[in-house]
């Protein structure tokens, strides 16, 4: 839809104006019922509020001039009527609403009572986080307070069955509005505790006008919220609404629906949680024997664990230094024993008898050989005398002289030479060797 | 009868072992034996969840007085009714 201000480019206060014109001209003298919230009265005289209902809200102004009627002045929560045209603000860029006439609703009676009790109620300290339970894990029974037939319990058992699939859900249906429903309300509550029915209670109803909530602002309900040992989600209304059974529960929840969320987890969560303890817990024992097994390793390698020297190196060393010691000291003596069997053995070979002996030996051939030289020459000389014996002999040869014609005479007794006529007797028988044989004869006389 | 250990014992008690483990002050033995517990906690919570038992009661009264049997209240199984308007 095309209009006078499309494509065109417009300056924030030709907008401003444009709007301001179209507005201004549709809303005067409308009537506008609410609730009044953010109530300020300025020094000036003016009021300003907020004028709301579940959904919306509107800024709002009196000015002083339109105050003077008003019974008694206007606090938040009142319920009130008012004419009133609507204007556009320019330097802020908003509207709002200028109130001309103003007439607070009979509730404001209501409210006065719900303030008072909220105000009673603190000072007992009802309210207080000390007193708030916590809320179990994992409730094996849940009861919840409220109508069999509205659309809490409907939204409560969807939220459950979508969350969870095993639930114990107990009902006891109570009157949510109207004359007596806050003691059925409160007995409720007592007889969960009185039978122990439950391990937490949802009690609540669906939004409505403050009377219709009005039972859950009954002290009667306060006090049984308040003194039950099992705990309580609060979820009456709207989000908007706020009743003292909101504040006296121990969690409040903004709807029904989320209180059902907020009594148990969803399960898949729950999962999620034992999960991860297992993971981590597993991680942490991993991690454990990671460190053990590193603290092993590293006594194994330690460097006394590694090798011996490291403990008995310097005692090796020691031991091989020693040794070394001894070796040398050995080396040394053994050195020094040898020299002097060196030295020993030279003058033994000085004194070897070999020489002493070759120089007999030679002494002794020398001998030898003058020996028997001499003995050549003693040979010669006695051969040369024996020679010359030997001619002289062969000169007093007697066969030589028996050639000649000498004789010899033998004894015949004894075969000696016989000399002298002494020598044998009248007719001894004597033998003559001549030159060529033997003659035999009788001495037959002598003279 | 023991039989069933509450969710917020098991992790509250699996909470004290993860953070005993995680102080790493444990032996090796010792913490083998809480993965023991631990993980038998586990299975136990796992199991408990896994079952499938849903039971949506509501109580029986009797002119705003809950109806008792064996002095215990009464229950019946909840039918949710549209049709069916407030009384008052």
């Amino acid at each position: 839809m095309q209009t006078y201000y499309t494509n065109k480019i417009l300056t924030v206060s030709e907008l401003t104006i444009a709007i301001k014109s179209i507005l201004e001209k549709n809303f005067t003298f409308i009537c506008i019922k609410g609730e009044i919230s953010n109530f300020k009265c300025q020094s000036s005289g003016h009021m300003y509020f907020s004028l709301k209902d579940d959904v919306s809200q509107i800024s709002c102004v009196l000015f002083k001039g339109n105050t003077l009627n008003l019974e008694k002045l206007p606090k938040d929560g009142d319920q009130i009527l008012v004419e009133a045209e609507l204007s556009v603000y320019p330097p802020r860029g908003n509207y709002q609403l200028i109130v001309r006439k103003f007439s607070f609703i009979g509730i404001g009676e209501l409210l006065f009572k719900l303030h008072e009790l909220k105000e009673t109620l603190k000072k007992r300290g009802w309210f207080d986080k000390i007193h708030k339970k916590p809320l179990p894990l994992f409730p094996k029974k849940i009861g919840v307070i409220t109508s069999s037939t509205g659309s809490v319990i409907q939204d409560i058992i969807n939220v459950l069955k979508r969350r969870f699939s095993n639930f114990h859900l107990i009902l006891n249906p109570v009157k949510v509005q109207g004359t007596g429903a806050a003691q059925e309300i409160a007995k409720a509550i007592e007889d969960f505790n009185k039978y122990n029915l439950a391990d937490v209670l949802i009690v609540g109803r669906g939004g409505g006008s403050l009377e219709d909530l009005w039972a859950f602002n009954e002290e009667i309900v306060a006090k049984a919220i308040f003194e039950s040992k099992i705990p309580i989600i609060s979820a009456v209304g709207h989000e908007t609404d706020l009743s003292i059974c909101d504040f006296v529960a121990d969690i409040r929840a903004p709807t029904p629906s989320a209180a059902a969320e907020i009594v148990i987890k969803e399960k898949n969560q729950f999962l999620d949680t034992l999960e991860n303890y297992k993971k981590q817990i597993l991680k942490q024992l991993i991690h454990l024997t990671n460190s053990l097994k590193i603290k092993l390793n590293n006594y194994q390698n330690h460097p006394f664990l590694i090798s011996p020297y490291n403990i008995l190196g310097k005692q090796m060393q020691m031991l091989d230094d020693i040794k070394n010691m001894i070796d040398n000291s050995i080396k040394q003596k053994l050195d020094r024993q040898k020299d002097f069997l060196i030295l020993f053995l030279n003058q033994l070979k000085s004194l070897n008898p070999k020489n002493k002996i070759e120089n007999k030996k030679s002494e002794l051939s020398s001998f030898n050989k003058k020996l028997d030289l001499a003995t050549k020459n003693l040979l010669e000389i006695k051969k040369e005398r024996l020679f010359k014996l030997l001619s002289h002999l062969k000169a007093i040869d007697p066969k030589n002289l028996l050639k000649k014609g000498y004789s010899i005479l033998f004894n015949e007794k004894d075969a000696s030479i016989i000399l002298s006529k002494n020598d044998l007797v009248e007719n001894e028988r004597f033998s003559a060797v001549v030159s060529d044989g033997k003659i035999y004869a009788i001495v037959e006389r002598k003279q | 009868m023991k039989e069933e250990l509450s969710f917020e014992k098991a992790f509250e008690r699996l909470e004290e072992i993860l953070q005993k483990m995680n102080e790493g002050k444990v032996s090796l033995d010792a913490s083998l034996k809480l993965f023991e517990e631990a993980d038998n906690l586990i299975s136990k919570c796992s199991e408990k969840l896994a079952q499938a038992e849903q039971k949506i009661e509501t109580l029986v009264k009797n002119r705003g007085e809950l109806e008792l049997e064996n002095e215990k209240p009464k229950t019946k199984q909840f039918e949710y009714n549209k049709e069916k308007v407030l009384e008052d």
